[in-house]
């Protein structure tokens, strides 16, 4: 197995000059870790506050721009507010597995942040299996949804916890095997080199029309795999009150909310790294500067965050049996026909390199 | 007896559940009691009273010029209209000849509240079904309504704008030209309403074939306006028994058969440009004249009953006087539309799944003040 550790590497050269190696090597790992920590708080709130003001955009209104420039702070005091109140819980609920519920969803959403590319050389973990690492990792996240449901021992809560279940479980295959889809064009589930064999044309252009068809199935099942409108079921605001999370409050609520804005960015993220190229430039035009792939891979990631906030403020939230008939009849069956035609062009040399 | 075939093999369990009186979906304080299993409602039960206010009662105690200003508190959404009902009643007793530019205003200003109660409807809809953006949209057309209100007699929801015999004040200079604003400005708007919510395939999917209601039925149960109209039961007051100016106008009596949950949406955005088109008539020749005839200061009721109906937004409201001759009513009673409506949510809702009874409210139009009183 190799483990291609860039930036751990870099971090590292740079403490061995000053002590013994097993210090050197633990030293760099909490690094590495703060510095994630850190891009994952920021886009977090970031992303909230894009959000926010995205929705505000499309409904007529000018959304938060008091705080900071342009309400540039708003997120910050409002996740401040957040830990500075009290945890409220049920008195009947299942104190372990509710306490527990909340690092499920966090830690699994921080982890996948790991893998990705944002350059060449600024990627933590490029384990070979990078593809299927991060399908396995985002799929903790519904144990922590469906725990919290569970053990806050309220039925409005609980039902949502089931339909979370109901929904990713289907929806993973989607998103499972429109990634493989992909995956036959690279024939490596590495993602460093997935985004090499980009070099030739992004993954979207060399796969074509099945390349095409398995995007936007991905973002559909993305979408509904981070439980977002029109696949908010869980949530419900309408139906259920606020699902799983009705029973959490303070900084525990805020962890499944924050979860929810970075599981879509690692989506958006996953999506630019298999169809869109990751950090490589379009037609290469940054290529003498490597440090913008990272301007480059935020960029392409935004647009695609953009898109998914989109359908969230424009569309009605299907009901459960319509979301469940939607992936059994339709995206499953089109998905595994794609796979045989994805196969099929890939064996006869139909993809389109430039 | 329905018979229902049971899986043995698992064995289904139904449980209970509270929704509301504090709920996002049920627009107040309505109490509904379900029994579900699993995601299937077997049992409606809603609980009533949260915000009951005894307003019969209080009737009972004031003078006949109080009682219009308690009209307003049933359903504030279409509180003109529930005004004019009361009036209508007094002056139709006291057999008074009420000036024809009073008779069109108060048509005029009917038909806009009953444009701005759909325009709120229209968002909480798609709201309830989980698009949130058609709530600003439809809040944005409400606000210029509102707006002309405010200019008009000062206030913007619970208006008092009816008296016995007339008026409280004549229309202020600006009305005419910015209600004809307000006919351009929605005329671009209504076109944005369907393609931002009726076509769309998601909302279709959710409503059409859900909680669909008989013509026999909506006529048992007494349901009234959009609700019966869209299962094919000709209701419309303003036409049966037309009051004020409806009888002067030209407009068509909407009528959907489907009877499902689309039919009721589809009925009440119709409806809008019916109002619209009311209007349009209308407001070009609002006759000169009083803006309201001289009563007694004490109005007293021949000895005997009165009964008025008048269409509001969500339906039919009777208003039903028994007169002993004194300067109270003996008893009186409102027949509000949203209680008859509601009552047929059990009919409708059973054998559906919770977001099928959360669509199928939100095309009930259910204001609760106006169920409770």
């Amino acid at each position: 197995m190799s483990i291609a550790i860039n930036i751990t590497g870099t971090i590292q050269d740079w403490l061995m000059n000053m002590m013994p190696e097993g210090v050197a090597n633990i030293v760099a790992m909490v690094i590495v870790a703060l510095i994630y920590l850190a891009i994952f708080a920021v886009a977090g709130l970031y992303l909230v506050l894009l959000e926010r003001r995205v929705a505000a955009w499309f409904q007529l209104r000018i959304g938060p721009n008091r705080v900071g420039f342009q309400g540039m702070l708003q997120t910050m005091a409002d996740a401040l507010k957040l830990v500075s109140k009290e945890l409220t819980g049920t008195v009947k609920a299942d104190k372990f597995l509710y306490n527990l519920a909340p690092y499920f969803v966090i830690i699994s959403s921080l982890m996948a942040l790991a893998v990705f590319p944002f350059t060449k050389e600024f990627q933590a973990f490029d384990i070979n299996i990078g593809v299927l690492f991060l399908i396995a990792i985002s799929s903790i996240g519904v144990i922590g949804i469906l725990l919290g449901g569970w053990s806050s021992n309220n039925k409005f809560a609980l039902i949502g916890a089931m339909r979370s279940g109901v929904q990713t479980i289907s929806y993973e295959l989607s998103i499972g095997l429109s990634l493989l889809t992909m995956v036959l064009i690279t024939g490596s589930l590495q993602l460093s080199e997935i985004v090499e064999v980009q070099k030739n044309g992004w993954l979207i252009i060399q796969g074509h029309i099945p390349a095409v068809i398995a995007f936007m199935i991905y973002m559909i099942a993305g979408t509904a795999e981070t439980n977002r409108a029109p696949f908010d079921m869980v949530e419900a605001e309408s139906e259920l009150g606020a699902g799983f999370h009705t029973e959490y409050s303070g900084m525990k609520f805020a962890y499944f909310f924050l979860a929810e804005f970075i599981n879509m960015f690692i989506i958006a993220a996953i999506a630019t790294t298999v169809f869109f190229g990751a950090w490589l430039s379009p037609f290469g035009i940054t290529e003498s500067i490597p440090w913008l792939g990272v301007f480059w891979f935020l960029a392409k990631a935004f647009i695609l965050v953009f898109l998914m906030m989109w359908f969230r403020w424009t569309f009605p939230r299907l009901r459960v049996d319509q979301l469940l008939t939607l992936e059994w009849k339709y995206l499953l069956p089109i998905n595994l026909v794609n796979i045989v035609i994805m196969a099929l062009i890939v064996w006869l040399n139909m993809t389109i390199q430039f | 007896m329905e018979t229902t075939t049971v899986n043995t093999n698992f064995k289904s369990e139904e449980y209970f559940i509270n929704m509301g009186p504090q709920h996002p979906a049920t627009h107040g304080v309505l109490r509904l009691l379900l029994t579900i299993d699993g995601e299937i409602i077997k049992k409606v039960d809603p609980d009533l009273g949260y915000i009951h206010r005894s307003i019969e009662k209080m009737c009972e105690r004031d003078s006949y010029q109080q009682i219009v200003h308690l009209t307003d508190r049933m359903d504030y959404l279409s509180s003109h209209i529930n005004n004019e009902a009361v009036c209508l009643a007094v002056e139709n007793a006291l057999e008074l000849e009420i000036p024809d530019r009073v008779q069109v205003i108060r048509t005029i200003i009917g038909e806009l509240t009953r444009i701005a109660s759909h325009c709120l409807w229209w968002g909480v809809m798609g709201m309830d079904v989980g698009a949130l953006t058609t709530y600003f949209y439809g809040f944005r057309d409400r606000e210029m309504i509102n707006d002309i209100f405010e200019e008009t007699c000062g206030a913007r929801l619970t208006m008092n704008y009816n008296i016995p015999g007339g008026l409280m004040f004549d229309i202020h200079p600006n009305f005419v030209n910015r209600v004809k604003e307000f006919i351009a400005h929605f005329k671009t708007k209504l076109p944005e309403y369907d393609t931002l919510l009726t076509g769309n395939v998601i909302f279709q999917k959710r409503t059409r074939g859900v909680g669909i209601l008989s013509k026999e039925d909506a006529i048992s149960f007494g349901a009234s306006g959009p609700i019966g109209r869209g299962s094919g039961y000709s209701c419309d007051v303003r036409k049966h028994h037309p009051y004020s100016a409806y009888d002067k106008v030209k407009f068509k009596e909407v009528l959907k058969t489907d009877g499902d949950a689309f039919a009721r949406y589809q009925v009440r955005i119709q409806e809008m440009w019916e109002s619209l088109s009311i209007v349009e008539q209308l407001i070009d020749n609002i006759p000169e004249g009083d803006y309201k005839i001289t009563t007694r200061a004490v109005i007293k009721l021949p000895k005997g009953e009165f009964y008025q109906k008048v269409e509001t937004a969500r339906g039919e409201l009777g208003v039903y006087i028994i007169s002993t001759g004194t300067k109270n009513p003996y008893r009186l009673k409102f027949r509000s539309p949203g209680f008859s409506n509601l009552s047929l949510l059990n009919h409708i809702a059973v054998g559906g799944k919770i977001g099928d009874l959360v669509a199928s409210m939100a095309t009930l139009d259910l204001v609760i003040p106006d169920i409770d009183r």
